[in-house]
C-alpha cells in the first residue's frame, strides 16, 4: 500500500482535525510505518484493545504523523497467537509503548530485542493483563519481587548512582540509575511506572460524559490539553460540533496553560542555574496569572472548564479587560527577565551546550513538542494543522537547532510572546454565541480521536466507543512517551550536577505516561 | 546586576499574612509533642512525597514557595530527606507501585512525626479510587493526622492544613 494514497483510501474521521483511520494487515502496517518514516513523519502513539467479546480478537492501533495529517492504523491481532510486528526498529519511541501493550493486554511484538516489562512492577503477576475485558478492576494480588533487569555498565572506575522513586524535591516519583565515572555520566537508565494507578482501566467503567473529569486529571499540568483532546474525541464520535465561541475560549484556555507552564519552568530553570532571583520573579508572575484564572473562571488551573460539547464558563467585558491587562504585565515583565537571563554570564554558562540533543538524533528518536522544536523538529499542530480558531490566527512556530538547555529556554521565551500575541487576537475576535452544543449519541464500535498541541507537545486521546455511550477503551497519549528516552541521551557526557537543570529543561510528565 | 536590583526594588514585598489554623481539618490522633512544638516558629522541616498524584497538587505545593506565600519566611522548610523531616506532606491516591516507597519514607522519618494528606485523592482516593493499581487514600497506607481536601487545594488551604497539624494539642 502506498502512503501517498492514504487520504483517498481510508475514511477521514469526522471532527476538527485531519485524521484518517484504516484497518490493515501486518505487512501493510509495517510498510506504511516505514513509508511515513522515510517521508519525514513520525510515530505519535501505539496502543492495544481487547475486542474478544464482540469480535473474537485483539487489536493494535498505531497513530502516525505525516505532513498530510494523522494516520491511525488498526491491526487485527489473533486471540490464540497475540503478536504484532515490532515497530521499535523503525521508531525507537515505540519500545516502551510496546512493552506497555504487552503488560496491559498480553500482545507481543515479534522478535523485539527488548521485551522487559515496563508499566508492570510487582503489583500483578506477568500472566495477568489488566486491560483485558475478563480482568476485574478490583482484583488484588500479593506483591512479588520486582526483579527488573537494568542495563549495567562495567569498566574501570564506573559506579552507579541510584535515585528515586522518592526524589529530593517536590516532583513526581520515578527511578533514575546513573552509571558514572567521577562526575561524568556514561549512561542514564530510567524506570518509570511508579504512578500507575489504573487510569485506562477506570475509563472503561465510565460513560462518555463521566470520562471528561478523569481526562482532565491524567497530567495535572496539562489539564486543559487533555480535556480539549478528550472533548474532540467525544465530539468526533458523536458527530457534535461545538459552537464557535466555545472553540475560541478553549484555545484561550490552552494558551493560558502554555503561559503558566512556560513561566513556571523559566523560574525553575533560573533557580537550577543558581539565580534564585529568576525563580522569585517568574513565580510572582505565575501566581498573578493563577489568581486571574481563579477569579475569572473559578479554577486556578482551569480544570473541568472544557467539557464535551463546549465550555462551562463565559467571559464578559470586564474579564476581557482583566486578561488584556495581564498580557501587558506578562509581556513587560518577561521582556525584562529575558534581558537579564540573556546577559547573565553565570546563567548562560550553565545553559549553553548543556544537555545537547543534535537535530539528527532528535529526528531519529522522535523528540517532539517544545523540546523537539529546540532541536530542529518543526512540528506544531497549531501552525500546521490549525483547527478553529488557530486557522484564523497565523500561528508562528518557534524553532531552534542548538538543542541545548539554552535553546529550550529560548523556545519558552518565544512561545510566551507568541501566546501573548495569540490571546490578544482571541480577545479582539472572540465570536458571540452559545457556550455548548448538545451531544449526539455515539454508535458502538466508533473510534474518535482528539489531538491538541499542548504546552509540552502533541496530546492525543483515542476513544473507542462501547454500548450505550459508554467507553469501551480509552488511550491518552502524552508527548513525554517520546521525550523520556531522549533525556537519557541528553545527559550523556554531562556531569551529574547538571542533571536537574537538563531534566527541568525538558520537564516531562510522569503521571501522563504511567497512567 | 543593576537591572536585577532595579527589578527587585520595583517588585517590592509581595508576602501576605498567613491563614489561621482550621479545626475542621483535624483528623485522628495527632502524634505531635512538645519537642516539635518548640521547633515551630523556628523551623518546621517538611518532606513532600508524591505517592501517585496527577501532579496537580504538586503545582500548588510549588506555589507555597512563591513570594506571596513565602513559606520559608514562616519558618517552614521543604527538605530533601525524610530523615530531616518533622512532617510528611503526601499527595495522590497511593499507587500500589508507590506503597512500599511511601511506607519506607514514613519509617525513615524520625518520631514524632506528622502526616498531612493533600488533595481529594489523598483524603479519599479521589477520582482514581481503589483498584488493582491504587490503594486509594493515604490513610490506607500510613497514619494520617490532617487531611486537606480540594482538587487541587489552593496554597492557602495547604498552608492551613500544615498549620493545623503543627498547632494541634496547643
Ligand atoms: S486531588 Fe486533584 S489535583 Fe490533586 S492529585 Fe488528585 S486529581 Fe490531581
Amino acid at each position: 500500500m502506498k502512503l501517498d494514497d492514504f487520504t483517498s483510501i481510508f475514511p477521514k474521521l469526522p471532527g476538527a482535525m485531519p485524521i484518517w483511520h484504516g484497518t490493515v494487515n501486518a505487512q501493510d502496517l509495517y510498510s506504511l510505518c516505514e513509508q511515513v518514516k522515510q517521508a519525514g513523519g513520525k510515530l505519535v502513539s501505539l496502543w492495544g484493545s481487547d475486542e474478544t467479546e464482540k469480535g473474537g480478537h485483539y487489536a493494535l492501533h498505531v497513530s502516525l504523523l505525516s505532513i498530510d495529517g494523522m494516520l491511525v492504523l488498526t491491526l487485527t491481532v489473533d486471540q490464540t497467537k497475540p503478536a504484532f510486528p515490532d515497530l521499535s526498529v523503525l521508531f525507537p519511541a515505540a519500545n516502551r509503548m510496546q512493552r506497555s501493550v504487552t503488560d496491559m493486554l498480553g500482545l507481543h511484538p515479534t522478535e523485539a530485542g527488548d521485551q522487559r516489562k515496563w508499566l508492570r512492577h510487582s503489583t500483578w503477576p506477568d500472566n495477568v493483563h489488566p486491560l483485558r475485558k475478563s480482568f476485574d478492576m478490583n482484583t488484588r494480588f500479593t506483591p512479588e519481587e520486582d526483579n527488573y533487569s537494568f542495563v549495567t555498565v562495567t569498566g574501570k572506575g564506573v559506579h552507579e548512582i541510584a535515585v528515586g522513586p522518592v526524589h529530593a524535591g517536590t516532583i513526581e516519583p520515578g527511578h533514575f540509575r546513573f552509571s558514572v565515572v567521577g562526575e561524568r555520566v556514561l549512561k542514564l537508565e530510567e524506570r518509570l511506572g511508579y504512578k500507575h494507578k489504573g487510569i485506562e482501566k477506570r475509563f472503561e467503567y465510565m460513560t462518555l460524559q463521566q470520562g471528561a473529569k478523569l481526562a482532565g486529571r491524567i497530567s495535572g499540568d496539562t489539564t486543559v490539553g487533555y480535556a480539549w483532546a478528550y472533548a474532540q474525541a467525544v465530539e468526533s464520535a458523536t458527530l457534535t460540533t461545538p459552537p464557535p465561541r466555545a472553540l475560541w475560549l478553549r484555545a484561550l484556555f490552552l494558551e493560558l496553560e502554555r503561559l503558566l507552564n512556560h513561566i513556571g519552568d523559566l523560574g525553575y530553570l533560573g533557580n537550577d542555574a543558581a539565580l534564585a532571583f529568576g525563580f522569585i520573579q517568574f513565580w510572582i508572575l505565575k501566581e498573578d496569572l493563577l489568581r486571574m484564572n481563579g477569579d475569572l473562571f473559578g479554577h486556578r488551573y482551569l480544570m473541568d472548564r472544557i467539557v464535551p460539547g463546549g465550555v462551562t464558563h463565559n467571559l464578559d467585558n470586564s474579564g476581557l479587560l482583566r486578561i488584556s491587562e495581564m498580557l501587558n504585565h506578562i509581556k513587560h515583565e518577561t521582556g525584562i527577565l529575558k534581558d537579564i537571563y540573556d546577559e547573565h554570564a553565570g546563567v548562560q554558562d550553565r545553559f549553553l551546550t548543556t544537555g545537547f540533543v543534535a537535530p539528527d538524533l532528535a529526528a531519529q528518536l522522535g523528540l517532539t513538542g517544545l523540546a523537539g522544536r529546540a532541536s530542529g523538529q518543526a512540528w506544531d499542530a497549531r501552525a500546521q494543522f490549525p483547527c478553529i480558531p488557530y486557522d484564523q490566527l497565523d500561528v508562528q512556530m518557534a524553532t531552534h537547532r542548538n538543542g541545548d538547555v539554552a535553546a529550550r529556554v529560548t523556545m519558552r521565551f518565544e512561545e510566551i510572546f507568541e501566546s501573548v500575541r495569540l490571546i490578544r487576537l482571541m480577545l479582539e475576535q472572540l465570536p458571540a454565541g452559545e457556550l455548548s452544543a448538545e451531544l449526539g449519541n455515539a454508535n458502538e464500535g466508533v473510534l474518535g480521536i482528539g489531538w491538541v498541541e499542548g504546552w509540552r507537545g502533541e496530546i492525543m486521546v483515542a476513544l473507542h466507543v462501547g454500548e450505550n455511550n459508554r467507553i469501551h477503551r480509552l488511550h491518552p497519549h502524552d508527548p513525554s512517551w517520546q521525550n523520556w528516552p531522549v533525556l537519557e541521551h541528553a545527559i550523556m557526557d554531562n556531569i551529574v550536577p547538571d542533571f536537574p537543570l537538563i531534566n527541568k529543561s525538558f520537564n516531562l510528565s510522569y503521571s501522563g505516561v504511567d497512567l | 546586576m543593576l537591572q536585577i536590583i532595579k527589578q527587585i526594588l520595583l517588585t517590592g514585598n509581595k508576602t501576605e499574612a498567613p491563614p489561621q489554623p482550621n479545626d475542621a481539618m483535624r483528623n485522628g490522633v495527632q502524634q505531635i509533642n512538645a519537642q516539635i512544638l518548640n521547633h515551630v516558629g523556628r523551623a518546621l522541616a517538611i518532606r513532600h512525597v508524591d505517592a501517585g498524584s496527577c501532579n496537580g497538587c504538586e503545582l500548588e505545593i510549588h506555589c507555597l514557595n512563591n513570594a506571596y506565600y513565602n513559606i520559608e519566611g514562616l519558618g517552614i522548610n521543604f527538605v530533601a530527606s525524610p530523615r530531616h523531616a518533622d512532617m510528611l506532606l503526601v499527595t495522590g491516591p497511593v499507587s500500589r507501585h508507590m506503597e512500599i516507597a511511601l511506607k519506607r519514607t514514613y519509617d525513615a522519618t524520625p518520631d514524632p512525626k506528622l502526616v498531612v494528606a493533600i488533595g481529594d485523592c489523598g483524603c479519599d482516593g479521589g477520582i482514581f479510587g481503589e483498584s488493582y493499581a491504587s490503594c486509594g487514600k493515604v490513610a490506607n497506607v500510613i497514619p494520617v493526622d490532617v487531611t486537606v481536601p480540594g482538587c487541587p487545594p489552593t496554597p492557602t488551604e495547604i498552608l492551613q492544613g500544615i498549620l493545623t497539624a503543627v498547632s494541634s494539642n496547643k
